[in-house]
């Protein structure tokens, strides 16, 4: 499985790399440095040594210990913390630490325009908000506990974040006034433009 | 005081001459980034106008300074018009982009001090003693590596080009009148010495089975950044190619460009290339970040978008003469300037210098790598009548450079990224070059 799974060959590529080069220090001043490379190449069972060495190389660590950098969340939910959030709560957190930069309703200033921009992708001044633009709804809760606020990225609670994307997507259409998210009722939202992207077409067409 | 020009005749009678005058900086070059372009001898110059009596210099009849007068070098003070620039004033300086002054540079490595930027919250001062980067996900034993561990692991330098997605997005809505620092300057080329990716996927025993059973295809790569900067990357796309570096040009990464760690993806538009690279995790499916949904995605004019667009297609640019340069007389002009593709090397550069109607092949420069900057020379004789000149790349896949039409032909004018049409300088009568 390890080796199937896996690449061997780069890294025995490396390895080859790393004993070609002892090779060549050692016979410094041949006359055909080529030939006494390939002589001087060790037996296969030094490069496995050295490989199990190379591979012993890194701390193992358990998930536990990771999970504070384990914040990432996958487009079906994985990853969404426990915890829950509203609209209301949501407007009254980003009146406070967002609005600032994107504006009292989300139109914009020195951070992006969050909401509006329906219908407006195939015109000549697209606006690619949240509402307009983003395919899925796990991108938003992923990206404010990641990256927000910009004075304080990471400092939010994850029933915070939960409030704060339930108000963005309430002001874009997508959520009820009522609404509560949670990693269950997040994960279920549909964004309007969720069919919107298309793969690279690339090589073969402009 | 201006320097005094240096002259060369080029050998087989082609273009490689190179001549660099500067002289103190107004604000307007420092703004266009520039330099002109001083008179190169025409053939039938007769060399007794080259001569003037000589006198002993006066850095000849004093010595010079000690040596550790800048314990880390610096650049020589008539070349301080040489640095980065921003293309605006961002809102937030620390998200926001620098230019590289392609212009001016020569051969095809950036130094380290004038590699572009783009950040996305801010470049942080990482301790590289508390630094660890974490390998896991899908794979056997998840690691953490310190920076000790990492300087163990076998490691290759590879020079490699990065070039943001969105350099030369400028030209999208046609001739935008602006600079080659400015136009083309979100790219750079460096010596990138690290880890093979393929070498840590193995040191964690390498992947296990998605839930369905199969082999997970994809790798997320997160910075330590503020903005915790995130991509999904195909794996089996990058794995033979990647590097995990913590070294670029023979030093340690400079903290603009990642220090202490950074993956490095040959080919892939820039942002792919993570800086300050905490974590790798295998995983089965792209986690739709928002810079793989939100931006960097490629708006078409029927209102989709392309998305996990990553390759930087082959494309040129001439740096001398380019806009904001002046040629001073007539005569000879060598024609230099910079071709690279995300898909491979660099096979032919052709340069017209009739606005398209005729082609002659450059020369470039050896070796010729892959998925690196390339320089190319070429040259021709200016009579004074106003000229446009073009630079067409072709790499090894046969891909061959398109112009601006085809490109909004394809795409519309809304994709932002990876714009790759040919750029055209003009020369006008008064030996002025524009971006026109």
């Amino acid at each position: 499985m390890r080796k199937s799974a896996s690449h061997g060959r780069p890294v025995a590529g490396s390895m080859r790399t790393l004993l070609a080069i002892a090779a060549v220090w050692v016979c410094a001043g041949c006359s055909s440095s080529w030939n006494a490379m390939h002589e001087a190449q060790p037996p296969v069972a030094a490069q496995a040594r050295w490989r199990q060495a190379v591979d012993a190389i890194g701390k193992p660590a358990g998930e536990a210990e990771l999970s504070a950098w384990n914040i990432d969340v996958a487009p079906d939910g994985r990853g969404l913390p426990r915890g829950s959030g509203d609209v209301a709560t949501g407007g009254r957190i980003f009146a406070a630490k967002c609005a600032g930069c994107h504006g009292a309703n989300g139109e914009g200033g020195v951070g992006d325009q969050l909401i509006g921009g329906a219908g407006t992708l195939a015109s000549g001044n697209p606006k690619r908000t949240v509402g307009s633009y983003w395919p899925y709804a796990t991108t938003l809760f992923d990206y404010i506990r990641r990256a927000m606020p910009y004075n304080a990225p990471q400092s939010l609670s994850a029933d915070e974040v939960y409030a704060l994307s339930a108000w963005i997507l309430n002001r874009n259409g997508i959520v009820a006034d009522d609404a509560r998210l949670d990693a269950h009722s997040l994960a279920a939202i549909r964004m309007p433009n969720r069919e919107g992207f298309v793969p690279d077409p690339r090589p073969g067409r402009l | 005081m201006p320097r005094p020009s240096r002259i060369e005749r080029a050998p087989r009678g082609a273009a490689n001459a190179a001549s660099s005058t500067s002289q103190p900086a107004s604000p307007r070059r420092r703004m266009l980034g520039g330099l002109a372009l001083s008179a190169l001898a025409a053939p039938g110059l007769k060399a007794a106008t080259l001569l003037q009596p000589l006198s002993v210099d006066p850095w000849t009849q004093t010595p010079g300074a000690p040596i550790l007068e800048h314990p880390y070098g610096q650049p020589s003070p008539y070349e301080a018009n040489v640095i980065r620039r921003a293309a605006r004033t961002w809102p937030m300086p620390g998200a926001a982009s620098s230019l590289t002054p392609l212009a001016d540079l020569h051969g095809s490595i950036t130094p380290n001090g004038l590699v572009y930027e783009r950040h996305h919250a801010g470049v942080p001062d990482i301790d590289p003693g508390a630094y660890r980067l974490a390998i896991h996900g899908l794979v056997r034993e998840p690691k953490l590596f310190a920076m000790d561990d990492l300087l163990r692991l076998p490691a290759e330098s590879r020079i490699h080009f990065l070039e943001c997605s969105g350099n030369t997005a400028s030209e999208w809505k046609g001739p935008s009148g602006l600079p080659v620092q400015i136009t083309h300057g979100l790219l750079s080329c460096c010596e990138w010495t690290g880890v093979r990716l393929s070498t840590l996927l193995e040191a964690v025993g390498g992947r296990t089975a998605a839930r369905d059973g199969s082999t997970p295809q994809w790798l997320l790569a997160e910075g330590a950044d503020a903005a915790a900067m995130t991509r999904s990357l195909p794996l089996e796309r990058i794995l033979d190619r990647a590097l995990v570096v913590y070294a670029q040009n023979g030093e340690r990464l400079r903290p603009e460009n990642g220090y202490p760690l950074r993956l490095i993806v040959p080919g892939f538009e820039g942002n792919t290339n993570v800086k300050w690279l905490r974590r790798l995790k295998i995983v089965d499916t792209p986690l739709q970040t928002r810079e793989e949904t939100s931006k960097y995605t490629g708006l078409l004019r029927d209102g989709r978008a392309r998305q996990f667009v990553f390759e930087m297609d082959a494309k040129s640019v001439i740096t001398r003469p380019s806009a904001g340069q002046r040629l001073t007389v007539r005569g000879f002009y060598p024609i230099v300037g910079l071709a690279w593709s995300g898909r491979g090397a660099i096979r032919q550069v052709e340069v017209s210098t009739d606005g398209g109607a005729t082609w002659q092949t450059a020369l470039l420069d050896e070796p010729v790598r892959d998925r690196a900057l390339t320089r190319f020379q070429s040259g021709f004789v200016w009579n004074g009548a106003p000229s446009v000149i073009l630079s067409r790349a072709t790499d090894s896949t046969g891909y061959v450079q398109p112009t601006r039409e085809a490109l909004v032909a394809a795409r519309g004018l809304n994709s932002n990224y990876h714009y790759n049409g040919i750029q055209a300088w003009r020369i006008e009568a008064d030996g002025s070059v524009k971006n026109a």
